[in-house]
């Protein structure tokens, strides 16, 4: 992982430096983000491509999720205002989607022979998938700080 | 053999967690011994990943299918040491705490590999 790289602290070109969204607590939730992008993907690879049949719906969700996922590890590694926002909306959307899978992986349980990463709000991923989002979404908005978050939270 | 060395990792990996939670917790960043503690965790991933091979090309089949496994033992051997990197670019008690997840989420694995082995 090329998390220990600190290109967001050089200034890039024609613009100014890229505010840091991992340190701190956000060195944390990348590695977090990380796990489940690696746990979502290459779940949802290994069972689209040997048993799709069985459960389309439900393995079509894990794949969103982590492509989901995807975008949001990589906001944050990457840094500054845009990341920062972009992120925050989809960490909504995250938290969105597992209240509502969740929700209805326990309404309506036959339309899920076997679960997805957010069945029962991700319990079999010991409710890493609902926390998560919330956490994150705290730490996003207490970035927007404009100085001096890195030393208050250092 | 392989069962055994997966509760060993799996221990280890925990003690691990606790170690650098109580780094996270007094406020500190990793410092070497806590580096020798991540050496020990990943060798013992390594051994495993080493013995979960030979057990393979001797023919033994893993309960829930040869990818899954490989898969998990790569996992479980990258797991540790990127959670070690992390804390080398954060030296503040969120990179112990990065590190003690790492060790959670290790134990997790083991757990899904023992199942996954069929032990």
């Amino acid at each position: 992982m090329a998390t220990t790289e600190e290109p967001m602290t050089e200034p890039t070109k024609g613009g100014p430096v890229r505010k840091r969204l991992i340190g701190g607590p956000g060195i944390l939730l990348v590695w977090l983000y990380g796990v489940m992008v690696v746990g979502a993907v290459s779940r949802s690879a290994v069972q689209i491509s040997t048993e799709f049949g069985h459960a389309p719906l439900a393995y079509s969700l894990s794949a969103v999720a982590g492509v989901v996922y995807g975008f949001i590890t990589y906001s944050l590694v990457r840094g500054g205002e845009t990341a920062r926002r972009a992120a925050l909306a989809c960490c909504a959307g995250e938290l969105v989607g597992v209240l509502v899978v969740g929700t209805w992986t326990l309404v309506e349980p036959s339309a899920f022979p076997d679960s997805t990463v957010w069945s029962d709000y991700g319990m079999g991923y010991l409710f890493i998938p609902v926390l998560l989002p919330v956490s994150a979404m705290y730490w996003l908005r207490k970035a927007r700080a404009p100085q001096g978050d890195r030393a208050q939270i250092g | 053999m392989l069962d055994a060395l997966t509760v060993a990792t799996a221990v280890a990996a925990l003690a691990l967690a606790a170690w650098c939670g109580w780094a996270a917790s007094r406020d500190q960043p990793t410092k070497d011994w806590h580096f020798i503690g991540m050496g020990v965790v990943t060798l013992l991933t390594v051994v495993q990943l080493v013995v979960g091979i030979v057990q393979l090309a001797r023919g033994e089949k893993p309960e829930q299918g040869t990818t899954i496994f490989v898969a998990y033992l790569l996992g479980a051997l990258a797991c540790v040491p990127v959670t070690g990197f992390m804390s080398l670019a954060e030296r503040t008690r969120w990179g112990s705490a990065t590190v003690a997840a790492g060790g959670v989420v290790l134990a997790v694995l083991e757990v899904r590999l023992y199942d996954i082995w069929g032990g």
